[in-house]
């Protein structure tokens, strides 16, 4: 590394100052350390030669007025030897303006983090609790309106035949139905294995194996078949949902729609909540049957059931209403999972944050809302006797 | 030995069938700003692409400030990339920080010495060299007007004090008036900054107002000359680029003066 500075004493309390070489700002480190060896204690008068300087950029004509700076402070007289650098006039004014306005608290560095209402310590929890209280309000107010605004574009849509934009639709129930079937097959097929293990070691002690199949059997039909097909389907289309509409939005996509005469909900948010309608309880249904497939191979092979027995009991287990009551639940939870996925995409603005933020609330509410509509259903169920 | 601050030899870009460049030579010199014209589809974009490192050509060299880049990779590309501002079309400014943030983030990147309050100061200072407002610097670029975006990825470009700066398309989008200013601008930084300028442009006003050389891509090469030279050029393209109605009034000008 070249020298950037030679120091000559030319007498006691004065200090000439020789600058060197290429100052730039990928030299910072080594500026910084010269300047700061500097020592301008006791120095009352400081002359500064620049006229040799291969190069001087604007950080470094920032360094080097903080050094002027902070020997003027220390009580030196700074002048320079000749003019000074035109760089350093331009640094001197650009900054002297802001810092005559001297706010650089008000300037926040990168990941600091600032809050736009400055609280007390005493009462920040108190006003956490309160800002989140008024963002939840928010929230619900703006998830009915969503609800409201569908609802009234549904039934404008509806009596038109080319409203309903069939072709988007099929392309939403192909994304979200068919492309899941094997995934959800899977996840179906291992939850029965799971039941019947758990159950078949838990009965053996009464004798009261058969009573696996009833297990097995109304638990994936009733409850464990589409909910966990609600709770696949919501991380997978909820989550697309909302990062398909949200890069929309930060395209100008939805404003050029628009633009162009067409309702955005009747475009983007329909067609992906009536596509998931008709999906979820298709796969539903796929789910139910695999798992009873499933539990007819654990039921073979760890109970040595013969299938007719199995067939058997399975018809003794359940009445009518068991597949109708898992089976009915499944377009709830798809509006459900399609409306959180659909609002936050449509929530999305400015900035590529904001579409993770939102899609991960997405997902996080959807599968939030599934389960406790199952909970609300399993009491509505229960008081209705089915 | 003095190279070029940019030197581009026998450059061969290929996408398949497609020849976007066929032995590309351009050269760029000290302090003056360079204009790169073309028609839609001529390889304006791979050409920066390339220079930028962003993009390996099938054959050629690049040089900048004396280091062929087709050669380098991993912390050699580095070095030589924080020698070099640019700016994209669209501004390309990070949507998730603040203005004061994206000017920061080379200085984050490459100048780990710096304090925190010497990199708001430093990206103060950018920041107000382009004429954006104090108060942008806690903006958002969602909430940044266009010419707004534009200074504020000119204020990024010039974070590491670059002698060489690329500008893509710098004024399209703007309103004659801003752009106008924005060329000002530019000029005022490179004489006062003594930086050279690369700048790929369609807008003609802007051209004959700040270019030294022109560079226009014809048949995957480049013809450069300086501006009363390359609006004489006989190429027919080149010809009803600078001899179209749109340019006609600034040909009196030029030949006027």
């Amino acid at each position: 590394m070249s020298q950037l500075i030679t120091v000559r004493r030319a007498e006691q309390g004065s200090l000439a100052l020789d600058l060197t070489g290429e100052w730039r700002a990928l030299s910072f480190e080594q500026i910084d350390t010269a300047l700061a060896a500097v020592d301008v204690a006791g120095a009352r008068h400081i002359e500064i030669a620049t006229d040799r300087l291969a190069a001087l950029d604007l950080t470094g004509a920032w360094r080097l007025r903080e050094f002027v700076r902070h020997a003027r402070q220390m009580g030196a007289e700074v002048a320079f030897a000749g003019t000074p650098p035109d760089q350093l006039r331009l640094v001197e004014d650009t900054l002297r303006p802001i810092e005559a306005a001297a706010a650089p608290q008000a300037v926040e560095s990168l990941g600091q983090a600032i809050s736009e209402f400055p609280v007390e310590a005493e009462v920040a929890t108190l006003s956490f609790i309160g800002r989140r209280a008024v963002t939840l309000w928010h929230d619900m107010i703006g998830a009915l309106a969503f609800l409201g605004r569908l609802s009234s574009t549904a039934a404008r849509a509806l009596p038109r035949p080319r409203g309903l934009r069939p072709i988007s639709i099929a392309r939403h129930l192909y994304d979200t139905g068919i492309t899941a079937i094997p995934i959800v097959a899977l996840i179906a097929f291992l939850i029965s294995v799971i039941i019947a293990y758990m159950s078949a070691q838990q009965l053996r002690g009464f004798g009261a194996e058969i009573f696996v199949v009833d297990l097995v059997t109304i638990g994936v039909l009733r409850e464990l078949g589409v909910l966990l097909t609600a709770i696949i389907v919501a991380g997978r289309s909820g989550s697309a949902f909302a990062a398909e509409i949200g890069s929309m939005q930060l395209n100008e996509e939805v404003d050029a729609l628009r633009a162009t005469g067409v309702d955005p909900y009747e475009a983007l948010v329909l067609p992906r909540v009536l596509g998931l309608v008709i999906a979820l309880p298709l796969l539903t249904v796929v789910a139910d049957l695999v798992g009873l497939v499933g539990g007819a191979v654990l039921c073979a092979s760890l109970l040595h059931m013969p299938l007719d027995q199995y067939v058997n009991r399975v018809s003794q287990a359940i009445s009518p209403s068991t597949f109708w009551v898992g089976i009915i639940k499944a377009p709830v939870f798809a509006v459900l999972i399609a409306m959180a996925g659909t609002h936050r995409g449509m929530q999305v603005r400015g900035s590529s944050r904001e579409l993770g933020r939102l899609t991960t609330v997405a997902v996080v509410q959807a599968i939030f809302l599934v389960i406790l509509a199952d909970a609300l259903f399993a009491v509505l169920f229960m008081e209705i006797g089915v | 030995m003095i190279y070029p601050v940019l030197e581009v030899q026998g450059l061969i870009n290929r996408f398949g069938p497609q020849v976007v460049h066929d032995g590309l030579d351009m050269e760029v010199r000290e302090d003056e700003v360079f204009g790169i014209v073309g028609g839609s589809g001529t390889g304006k974009s791979v050409l920066l692409r390339s220079i930028l490192g962003l993009q390996r050509p099938q054959a050629g060299t690049i040089r900048i400030e004396g280091h062929d880049i087709t050669q380098l990779s991993g912390d050699g590309l580095r070095a030589v990339k924080a020698r070099y501002g640019v700016t994209f079309q669209g501004g390309a400014l990070y949507s998730s920080l603040s203005v004061l943030q994206n000017v920061q983030l080379p200085m984050v990147e490459y100048l780990e010495v710096l304090s925190p309050s010497a990199r708001d100061e430093l990206a103060m200072l950018k920041i107000r060299l382009v004429g954006l407002p104090a108060d942008a610097a806690r903006k958002y670029p969602a909430e940044l007007s266009g010419g707004m975006v534009k200074r504020a990825a000119l204020a990024r470009a010039l974070a590491l004090d670059p002698r060489l700066l690329f500008l893509d398309e710098p004024t399209s989008g703007l309103d004659p008036i801003g752009a106008a200013e924005f060329d000002e601008l530019m000029l005022y930084l490179q004489k006062q900054l003594r930086l050279t300028v690369v700048m790929i442009t369609h807008d003609l006003d802007s051209i004959f107002r700040t270019c030294n050389r022109v560079g226009v891509i014809v048949d995957g090469r480049m013809e450069t000359d300086t501006l009363q030279g390359i609006v004489d050029h006989p190429h027919p393209w080149i010809q009803a680029y600078f001899h179209g109605e749109r340019a006609s009034i600034h040909l009196k000008v030029a030949h006027g003066a």
